[in-house]
């Protein structure tokens, strides 16, 4: 069948409302930065978005004190019935500008503009109003009467979903009755700097939430800050390792949500339409860059070629290109050192032997992008096995039997999600019970809720987000 | 009273079930409030905390797939046996800990009671803190704590039998397998604990004891990879912040505990089982 030619039908990049430059929210105002400013760039285009003024040591120490001082005399004693109103603004207003944040999201980030619309937006919204709710019914959370929050919580978020990682975190922090100091991810800074406006026009007291962009020494100058109560981190393992040593012995309280190789494992007995669909989702939404990316597949021996068939002929009719286009569906790597450390890992899959296949699309000649990639004949030995590659890269293992796919898919030291892919009820069941993963799909991939807490087992992370659960992490219980 | 000499008790590890001696063929002398000899305990070694980890994740599958209402029968058997040994357990603990026989009475039956408590709270721990989730979809999504895996336990140095059921019950009825280290200098109430355990369809390698020195072995289990999860609580004040930083290399769960040893006659709790669970969240779609 051939391709259906689409016209483009590109989403204006005027709604983002771009400014030339971007400062740090600190009580409750934007300032300069005492860091080096950073140029934020379209990864699409490699085009400066803007200029952003990024903290320096004296801010961090600025902002923990405003929040310090924001949650002693006005938000910690306010009562959770007014905080909640404080959330629900604050979510209103992300349901009215969520056109404009989805294209700058979509600027910053590379994502394609389907996504940012459709997935991180309306998420990110409900992820507040969920949470509004929780602040005046702490009392019915499970953790005894009257739970206490903990003070001021240090966010340290990743670029893969930049304002709805912020909404995971800063949105039950304040319903417990914490304040933030946030620091979004160097590249993409801009959204959570509109998001600092949104809460300006909440009316939220100042020194409540306070955002503060800049490398990754911002970032561990929160973790040492001794004003700080409480971290919790999204990104990688290797950093979630360096940041759990260095709370060690203090008495901060840590989550942290970090790396995954998730398996996806698909039975004879799937239904493989749904399964392609499922296994696309779950290796290329967002190009890959997701932690709990559905990166190894797992599929019985009997159907492998079968499958495989179908997976390229679907993955064939992806369409990669401009993230603003309404049509893509492949959008930009971050960053041109995430793209090189996507390439490295795919060069070892050949190196190691394993046959590489890439979707025929055409790339752009300029920006981030690396075509859909799916390695077969992949052995557990294989880095590209093993290791978190972010990309657009899935590799293909096989099993013969039940026990074998479980084996296979909980040898890792990550454990942060799994799929499991069959018709028979009691198969899907059985199997989700016996992955050690803090989320399990069946049939089904990449579902995300407010109410449905996600985190991971073993050196994905611990703590969770989401649901009644995932309040635990900012109170003191 | 006769002259009849008495049979003394050769101490031993627990480890997988068994009473092996330590590895290293060390001993140590342990005496009673009043410096009196009481007997020489095992030494664990480095050697002897491998072991028992590879033991506790041996039976980590076993003890974590059984259902809850046995989980729960088998942790009320522990205190139906601690219950027909209490004369021994308390004339152990009075003279570990060298108080009088009445307080050391109350201390054995808090801890048989603390047994039933934990027993009883394995099949209600899923109904507490799991949940369905009001998903914005056509989607069954449901949400089941699990049990964290293998568990390295310090147990308290002052509080040789209460303390230790009170930091070891909870991590068997969350589902776990435990590698315990007992109070150093009063590890007698422990290595009695252990032939209980032993005889009360606890399943081998579920909980290992050892007894020696939490100094020398709390860092080979706070760096131990296949440890998942790390109670501090015999460590020294000092000694924890190391600890913690050797647990960041497998990412290990970490107890938050108090700087002195609590007043473990207060009644167990649910914040002690959270530790040791993972909050698992299943996904399907509902439809026709």
């Amino acid at each position: 069948m051939a391709l259906f030619e689409y016209a483009p039908a590109p989403e204006s990049r005027e709604v983002a409302n771009l400014k030339p430059s971007y400062r740090p929210l600190i009580n409750g105002e934007f300032v300069d930065g005492t860091g080096a400013p950073l140029e934020t760039i379209n990864p699409a285009t490699e085009e400066v978005l803007a200029e952003v003024s990024t903290a320096g040591p004296s801010d961090v120490d600025n902002a923990v004190r405003a929040a310090r001082r924001a949650f002693d005399k006005v938000w910690g004693p306010m009562p959770g019935t007014e905080r909640a109103k404080y959330l629900f603004r604050i979510a209103r207003l992300i349901q009215e500008r969520s056109r404009e944040l989805a294209v700058l999201e979509t600027l910053d980030n590379g994502k394609p503009i389907r996504e940012s619309r459709d997935a991180d937006l309306p998420v990110v919204a409900a992820h507040f109003f969920y949470h509004a709710g929780w602040a005046d019914k702490l009392d019915y959370a499970g953790f005894g009467p009257d739970p206490k929050p903990l003070g001021v919580a240090g966010a340290i978020i990743p670029w893969n979903f930049p304002l709805l990682m912020l909404a995971w975190k800063v949105a039950p922090a304040l319903a417990t009755g914490n304040t933030v100091v946030l620091k979004p991810a160097e590249t993409t800074p801009l959204t959570a700097l509109v998001f600092g406006e949104i809460c300006q026009q909440a009316g939220l007291p100042p020194g409540v939430v306070n955002i503060l962009p800049g490398a990754g020494d911002v970032g561990g100058e929160i973790v040492r800050h001794g004003g700080v109560d409480k971290i919790a981190f999204t990104g990688s393992t290797e950093v979630g390792k360096l940041i759990q040593r260095e709370v060690a012995g203090t008495p901060k309280r840590l989550t942290l949500e970090l790396g995954g190789k998730a398996a996806n494992i698909v039975f004879d007995d799937a239904p493989l339409e749904e399964a392609v669909e499922g296994i696309v989702n779950g290796i290329f939404f967002n190009q890959g860059q997701v932690c709990c990316a559905g990166s190894r597949l797992l599929v019985q021996e009997s159907i492998v070629d079968d499958l495989l068939d179908r997976l390229r002929r679907r993955i064939a009719r992806l369409r990669l290109g401009d993230p603003l286009d309404k049509n893509t569906d492949i959008g930009a790597i971050n960053s041109a050192a995430q793209l090189a450390r996507i390439r490295e890992l795919a060069d070892t899959g050949d190196a190691a032997g394993a046959r590489r296949w890439t979707s025929p699309c055409a790339l752009p000649g300029r920006g981030f992008f690396f075509a859909p990639t799916v390695f077969s004949g992949v052995e557990q030995s294989m880095r590209i096995a093993r290791e978190e590659i972010f990309g657009p890269v899935l590799s293909v293992l096989t099993f013969r039997t039940p026990d074998e796919a479980v084996a296979k898919a909980n040898n890792t030291p990550y454990g942060l999600s799994a799929g499991v892919w069959t018709e028979k009820g009691s198969r899907a069941l059985a199997i989700a019970g016996a992955l050690r993963a803090g989320t399990v799909w069946a049939n089904t991939f990449n579902r995300f809720d407010p109410t449905a807490p996600f985190g991971g087992y073993q050196e994905s992370g611990f703590g969770r987000e989401g649901g009644r659960t995932g309040l635990e992490a900012y109170l003191n219980v | 009273m006769s002259d009849r000499v008495s049979v003394a008790k050769t101490c031993k590890l627990f480890i997988g079930g068994k009473f092996p001696r330590s590895e290293s063929g060390r001993v140590y002398p342990v005496q009673d409030g009043k410096g009196a000899f009481l007997a020489n305990v095992a030494h664990a070694s480095r050697k002897d905390v491998r072991d028992a980890v590879s033991a506790a994740r041996k039976a980590f599958p076993g003890w974590s797939g059984a259902t809850a209402y046995n989980r729960g029968q088998v942790l009320y058997r522990v205190a139906e046996l601690l219950e027909g040994r209490r004369d021994q357990f308390a004339a152990e603990v009075a003279a570990a800990e060298g108080i009088a026989a009445r307080r050391a009475q109350s201390l054995v039956d808090a801890s048989i009671d603390r047994w039933v408590y934990y027993a009883g709270w394995t099949d209600k721990i899923a109904s507490v803190l799991g949940a369905a989730n009001p998903v914005a979809g056509p989607y069954f999504s449901f949400t089941v704590p699990e049990p964290t895996g293998v568990v390295g336990v310090l147990a308290p140095q002052r509080s040789s039998l209460l303390g230790l059921v009170s930091v070891l019950a909870p991590v068997l009825a969350a589902g776990c397998t435990a590698v315990v280290v007992s109070s150093a200098r009063r590890p007698l109430p422990a290595v009695c604990l252990a032939e209980v355990l032993a005889t009360s369809d606890v399943p081998g390698g579920v909980a290992n004891v050892l007894t020696g020195r939490a100094t020398e072995l709390g860092p080979w289990l706070a760096s131990h990879g296949d440890v998942d999860a790390l109670d501090p609580t015999g460590a020294t004040v000092e000694a924890r912040a190391e600890l913690a930083r050797e647990a960041a290399g497998n990412i290990k769960r970490v107890l938050t505990v108090p700087a002195e040893e609590p007043d473990w006659t207060a009644r167990g709790d649910l914040a002690r089982l959270r530790r040791y669970l993972e909050a698992k969240t299943v996904w399907h779609p509902m439809g026709l």
